[in-house]
């Protein structure tokens, strides 16, 4: 079983979620990371929780992206490792610059926590091999500042490069003004870099990992990731496996 | 070397919305300020430098502020560096 590393800063409070859904539902090896750490060696997916970095000073991610195990981290990108960063780890990558733009207060300027749909708009990647393209997730979100915001150029960018991976919608897939929580540009909910290795979303798919909590549209990504590091991924397989 | 007071305003960029300048506006015109025409929040941050000469501490004050005081995708800075 591929090994994850759940990366813990002072102020994280997603990081057991993300370690019981890997070890206790996946059964995958899974081990905490202290954010001093400067080795990542044997680990093959990482994950950054979400939660409040350094209380969010400053800005959300704005203090963690110094941390110790940053470089390493980024090293560890760069030879293709998986990362993936969930709400308070999207702020991270954006403010580190592994992934582009970044993350402001939500247009409501209110601390949004619901469910929400997203859909998925690229399934040939590490983390949404097990779900077909255009399938809708239910998902929570819990977030202050997920308003993704970057210059239009960025964006067409992204969308040239089907690194938009989520976007939040209605129901029935389309991506909406009312379904879009936060004010983000285009509805987004999550984007990739340019090798796909790196994701980072806003919405929690470890809230929503096992039917005991209600849905379990979330697993789908880790299951995802899984498949992928074991070799096994065939894209866009979907969820119930047709 | 002497010590400076430097201040930092760190800004949202024009291009970008700033959802709480909007509720300050609102809040505002409630109020019955219905002169204010907008509103925008910015942070401002006092620091105490040590230094040669101004011209060096703003220089470092400008690293400080594209390292991690502002955040560039968003947001401008203006530096003051006092005597």
């Amino acid at each position: 079983m591929p090994s994850f590393g759940v990366i813990v800063f002072p102020g994280s409070n997603c990081d057991h979620d993300c370690y019981h859904v890997i070890k206790n539902v996946m059964g995958a090896e899974c081990e905490f990371v202290w954010h001093e750490e400067t080795s990542l060696s044997g680990l093959e997916c990482l994950i950054i929780p979400g939660g409040f970095s350094y209380g969010d000073y400053l800005r959300a991610g704005a203090i963690a992206r110094f941390s110790p195990i940053m470089s390493a981290l980024k090293e560890f990108a760069s030879r293709g490792g998986l990362v993936l960063g969930i709400c308070n780890g999207f702020q991270v990558l954006v403010e580190s610059g592994m992934l582009p733009g970044a993350l402001w207060k939500n247009s409501s300027l209110r601390f949004v926590c619901k469910w929400v749909n997203i859909r998925v708009e690229n399934s040939n990647t590490p983390f949404t091999n097990q779900i077909k393209e255009g399938e809708v997730l239910r998902i929570p979100i819990a977030h202050g500042e997920g308003n993704y915001i970057a210059e239009e150029d960025v964006v067409d960018h992204l969308k040239e490069g089907n690194r938009v991976v989520f976007r939040y919608c209605n129901e029935g897939g389309d991506a909406t003004e009312s379904s879009n929580p936060n004010g983000s540009v285009r509805n987004i909910a999550g984007i990739a870099n340019e090798g796909l290795n790196v994701l980072g979303m806003m919405p929690h798919p470890e809230r929503c990992s096992e039917e005991a909590l209600s849905g379990r549209d979330g697993a789908l990504i880790f299951e995802s990731i899984i498949s992928w590091l074991n070799g096994s991924h065939e894209a866009g397989r979907g969820k119930h496996g047709t | 070397m002497s010590e400076y007071k430097v201040k930092v305003v760190v800004r949202l960029k024009s291009v970008v919305l700033d959802p709480q300048g909007k509720t300050v506006l609102s809040a505002l015109r409630n109020l019955g300020f219905s002169q204010v025409q907008d509103t925008r929040v910015s942070k401002f941050i006092e620091m105490d430098v040590k230094g040669d000469n101004p011209a060096i501490v703003k220089e470092q004050v400008e690293q400080m502020c594209s390292k991690l005081l502002a955040n560039p995708v968003i947001e401008d800075y203006e530096i003051e560096v006092m005597e």
